[in-house]
């Protein structure tokens, strides 16, 4: 019981970031990215590629990955999904199109992937056995969860304290209203957008150094945050940490406990629950 | 979509009968390339019965076409049963499955449905691979049977041409008409008293019971099923995409998009193999960006001009 | 790392590969995956061994079909992992690159998705990573496809034998842990060896499956090893493989009996945890003291720079050892006799003589162990060199 607790809740962590990037990206940006996962595998990727060929440890990485991935995220946000945004005349179209433009992506981002590396990424990386309270774990696992926390802390600070942070979350409640009193809506959700990408490629780094990737995985982590995302609430932070608590020790219980083939089907069980019963998600307060 | 006409049905099965004899003029590669045309205009036209009016991306594809195959070679090799008792198995397997994730999914917001289908293959998968390894157990799943390309190509065939005769009624019925009004505003439908969510469900279940049935037609060129491998999602992404291309307009826009884009992959996949992937990507941001409305919408355009201009 | 990339070897045989005139050619197909879920293993057991076997057969001057010395040229698909994409491919190595022979495909469901095509152009099929009990059917229904690995039963055989020297030499109990991955080779071999271990008497105290490519197997391990038992069974492929290893180390899993199916052998296995290693058990083996297999395994280190799996590599290395002495002692390219060839006679490769009966060549390894560095084979049908098995001990360097 002990050991889901723990394993449970240093999975969540990870999940937990993952799933703010998406949040940023749907909740403020309002682009559905599905192209969030293949994210999320090239930070994967970049965490492997420097460990394999020049020893740099992923931590570094980490570093490494965010300068890049802000600028590509913003580059994208710029030149592919703006005119989208520019276009669409409803939200619904916009939707449509930026999952069609997404898909694309998500598309080139594996054919890039798999001509760097196609088979598994796999190394090894602090895969010391370590004890928290009585219950073994390896050390990669703990590392990555204590990053995972002290970014989404940073995050959380970052978004309730600076102006560009409340500016973000101004985005997040009402387009149009926050246009009106003054805050550049184009300027903040090409930020949030940057910004969720960010996130998303570094708690990429961060998992494969205890999960082993590959290049066409994405989409399974697409689903997992876009599940934590619409459990907690479309826009709400706190709702994603909560959620993803959730998901992670459901998994872990369930992998456990019944059988480790059914992890996914856990998570589509929760999904279909929250459709049914609370779609505006457990900490939304308005109808999606 | 509009509405179908009887000269599109007529130069339909004109196409139908015309298609059949294209196992006697080919055989290996391009009969081989024939099967996948029909496979995957099967698998478009009926997709297109569904998101074309109501403009809802699924991603369900892989999961029925998957069910179809599992349920091939499970009970052909578990239980000896024969193909076409598997075939029509599949086919209500499908329907109830497609079924209930109308019913769970479809009273909400498209974005809800279309989170559902992305990963929905990989969970059957791993439901499927749970209740195989646990239940039924298993001495691999073989579909051992005398059809050759040709048989699989002309059963498919029939398949697609039921599709296409079977959004030709709807398109002229009521729930076509219904269907209609959905797509151009789902409250004003509402409004005039159409049940929404009913007609939805029925229509995704006709694509779930045409992808199991086309799933289990496969079955036996595939000879021994690996559910990692009768659910690869990358099927679904090839349906939308070739059915987008096509374009949503017309009951044939489907058509007009599957033989182009098999080509192109094709040819891409012999000569850049690696690169191959990438025609995907690139083959949705054209549509985005591009061909908003598919090579019918396209046709159309210059038609219009066309006519514009005499 | 277990896997490099393959363009260089692409680039390779290009060049290798058009430099010459067609006609002295003979075009050799061979399609296997590159990318997804199985590439991992053919990467390492299929390419290398059809890239080694080209470039020695052109070094010698290429092959002598009835006193004209043709050379190779060798066309590769990437299949992957697809079987719709390696059927359609082998469709165009047959009838339109009109390749003259092929290279069977890596896994077993591509071998039988295959068999109808390649029959039907009479191309002789001599398959190496397809492990099934349906031989008989499928050679019946498929004259021109040849197994050369062993059955299922046979893999599981193997296990069985050693569990039970295991258990009067009391180093284990009757109580298993076994876990299997969720895909038709894991699932058959798994509801084989439920049948056989308990036949044999053993209580299968664990048993779960996870699926294909499950990213984290630390809740399964942590379930092994809360089973207690000293025998630790998995039916496993390449990542999965590398994933309970590293799973057991970490959770220190205190058996003395431990056994990982597919990639075990791989030297890249040895690569990732070193001795921790040591004396855990896999699918395969050889015996590297055996001279032809000493040379065979350096001829693979200086050609194509990697080391050679302790498996299944020796066995493709010969089923084109086989290929090639049936083309020439068939003194033709018509496939038909040299199908009929392969047939009648038996041949002289790395894993000695081979012939076969009723389309299956009965000597194989079915269960290697680590020992000090090398992976030997502990049990195997028709071969010489077997070592006795050792207990596991630890997981400590």
């Amino acid at each position: 019981m002990l050991d889901i607790l723990v394993s449970g809740l240093l999975l969540s962590g990870t999940y937990a970031l993952v799933a703010m990037g998406l949040n940023l990206q749907y909740g403020v940006a309002r682009i559905m990215n599905l192209a969030n996962g293949e994210v999320l595998v090239l930070g994967a990727l970049a965490a492997f590629w420097l460990y394999t060929t020049a020893q740099i440890s992923p931590i570094l990485t980490v570093i490494l990955v965010i300068p890049v991935a802000f600028i590509g995220n913003w580059l994208i946000y710029r030149f592919l999904l703006t005119p989208l945004v520019r276009r669409s005349k409803s939200q619904g179209a916009l939707e449509v199109d930026s999952i069609l433009a997404t898909f694309g992506m998500s598309f080139i981002f594996i054919g890039i992937m798999v001509s760097i590396e196609g088979g598994f990424f796999f190394y090894k990386y602090l895969s010391e056995p370590i004890s928290i309270l009585g219950s073994t774990t390896s050390l990669n696992r703990l590392v990555a969860f204590l990053l995972a926390v002290l970014i989404a802390a940073a995050l959380y600070i970052w978004l309730h304290y600076t102006r560009p942070g409340v500016a973000v979350r101004a985005v997040s409640v009402s387009t149009e209203a926050s246009g009106l009193v003054g805050i550049n809506v184009p300027r903040t959700s090409a930020l949030a957008f940057a910004l969720g990408g960010t996130i998303t490629a570094v708690g990429g780094a961060l998992i494969s150094t205890f999960i082993t990737l590959d290049a066409s995985i994405g989409v399974v982590f697409t689903l997992k945050a876009l599940i934590i995302v619409i459990m907690g609430g479309v826009g709400e932070i706190r709702g994603a940490i909560v959620a993803a608590i959730i998901l992670g020790l459901v998994e872990t219980g369930v992998a456990t406990l019944v059988d480790p083939g059914l992890t996914l089907a856990a998570a589509y069980f929760i999904f279909v629950i929250i459709l049914l019963f609370r779609p505006q998600g457990l900490f939304g307060r308005r109808a999606v | 979509m509009k509405p179908a006409t009887v000269q599109e049905l007529i130069w339909a099965g004109v196409l139908v009968a015309l298609a059949a004899f294209w196992p006697m003029m080919s055989n290996g590669y391009w009969l081989g390339i024939g099967v996948d045309v029909m496979m995957y205009t099967a698998l478009a036209t009926s997709w297109m019965l569904f998101s074309g009016p109501t403009h809802y991306i699924s991603l369900a594809s892989a999961a029925f076409f998957g069910v179809g195959g599992f349920v091939v070679g499970s009970g052909m090799s578990d239980y000896d049963a024969s193909f076409w008792s598997m075939l029509a198995l599949s086919a209500v397997i499908g329907g109830v499955l497609a079924a209930l994730i109308g019913l769970a999914t479809l009273r909400l917001s498209g974005v809800y449905f279309v989170i559902f289908t992305l990963g929905l293959a990989e969970m059957i998968r791993n439901l499927v691979s749970w209740v195989q390894n646990n239940f039924l157990g298993s001495r691999g799943l073989y579909v051992l049977t005398d059809f050759t390309d040709a048989h699989l190509y002309w059963m498919l065939l029939v398949t697609a041409g039921c599709v296409y005769l079977l959004g030709w009624i709807i398109s002229r019925s009521r729930l076509g008409f219904a269907l209609r009004i959905i797509g151009g505003d789902e409250t004003v439908a509402r409004h005039v008293g159409i049940n929404t969510a009913t007609a939805k469900v029925i229509l995704f279940t006709t694509t779930g019971v045409f992808g199991a049935i086309v799933g289990a037609i496969i079955a036996p060129r595939w000879s021994y099923i690996e559910p990692n491998q009768v659910f690869s999602p990358q099927l679904s992404f090839f349906v939308v995409i070739m059915a987008l291309l096509g374009g949503s307009g017309r009951l044939w826009g489907p058509v007009v998009g599957v033989i182009p884009f098999l080509l192109i992959w094709n040819w891409v996949d012999s000569n850049f193999s690696n690169q191959s992937i990438l025609v995907l990507g690139v083959a949705f941001l054209v549509i985005v960006y591009f061909l908003p409305h598919g090579f019918v919408g396209r046709i159309e355009q210059l038609r219009a001009s066309a006519r514009g201009r005499s | 790392m277990y896997r490099r990339s393959f363009f260089g070897l692409a680039a390779a045989l290009a060049v290798a590969g058009t430099s010459l005139f067609a006609q002295d050619m003979i075009k050799i197909g061979a399609i296997a995956p590159k990318t997804g879920p199985l590439a991992g293993g053919a990467v390492v057991t299929q390419w290398p061994n059809v890239r080694l076997w080209v470039e020695e057969v052109n070094a010698r001057g290429g092959l002598d079909v009835g006193g004209k010395m043709k050379m190779l040229e060798l066309i590769e698909y990437d299949d992957k992992t697809n079987p719709g994409e390696h059927i359609k491919l082998a469709q165009r190595l047959a009838t339109q690159d009109k390749v003259d022979f092929i290279v069977a495909p890596y896994g077993t469901g591509f071998n039988i998705a295959t068999a109808p095509i390649y029959g039907k152009f009479g191309y002789p099929m001599i398959a190496v990573s397809a492990i099934t009990d349906k031989m008989e059917e499928l050679t019946t229904r498929y004259p021109n496809l040849f197994f050369t690995l062993g059955t299922t039963t046979a893999f599981v055989d193997g296990v069985k034998e050693i569990l039970i020297e295991q258990r009067d030499a009391g180093a284990i109990g009757n109580e298993v842990a076994m876990v299997n991955v969720a895909d038709a080779f894991g699932i058959e071999l798994a509801d084989r060896a439920r049948e056989l271990f308990g036949e044999a008497g053993f209580d299968i105290v664990y048993d779960k499956s996870y699926p294909l490519g499950t990213p984290d197997l630390s809740p399964v391990m942590k379930g092994a090893k809360d089973s207690g038992a000293k025998a630790f069974i998995a039916w496993s492929y390449p990542p999965d493989s590398f994933g309970l290893a590293e799973q057991a180390i970490i959770e220190d899993l205190d058996v003395n009996l431990y056994y990982s199916a597919v990639a075990t052998s791989f030297p890249a296995f040895k690569g990732a945890y070193g001795n921790k290693i040591n004396n855990v058990l896999g699918a395969g083996g050889t015996d590297v003291d055996n001279p032809a297999i000493a040379a065979y395994r350096k001829a693979h280190m200086d050609i194509t720079g990697e080391v050679a799996d302790y498996w299944a590599s020796a066995n493709t290395y010969a089923s084109l050892q086989i290929l090639e002495q049936a083309i020439v002692g068939a003194a033709t390219l018509d496939r038909d006799v040299v199908t009929q060839y392969i047939k009648d006679n038996s041949f002289d490769t790395v894993m000695g003589e081979l012939s076969f009966t009723n389309n299956f060549s009965n000597t194989f390894w079915s269960v290697g162990q680590w020992q000090d560095g090398v992976f030997r084979g502990v049990k195997g049908s028709n071969v010489e060199g077997a070592v006795p098995v050792r207990a596991k001990s630890g997981w400590s360097e």
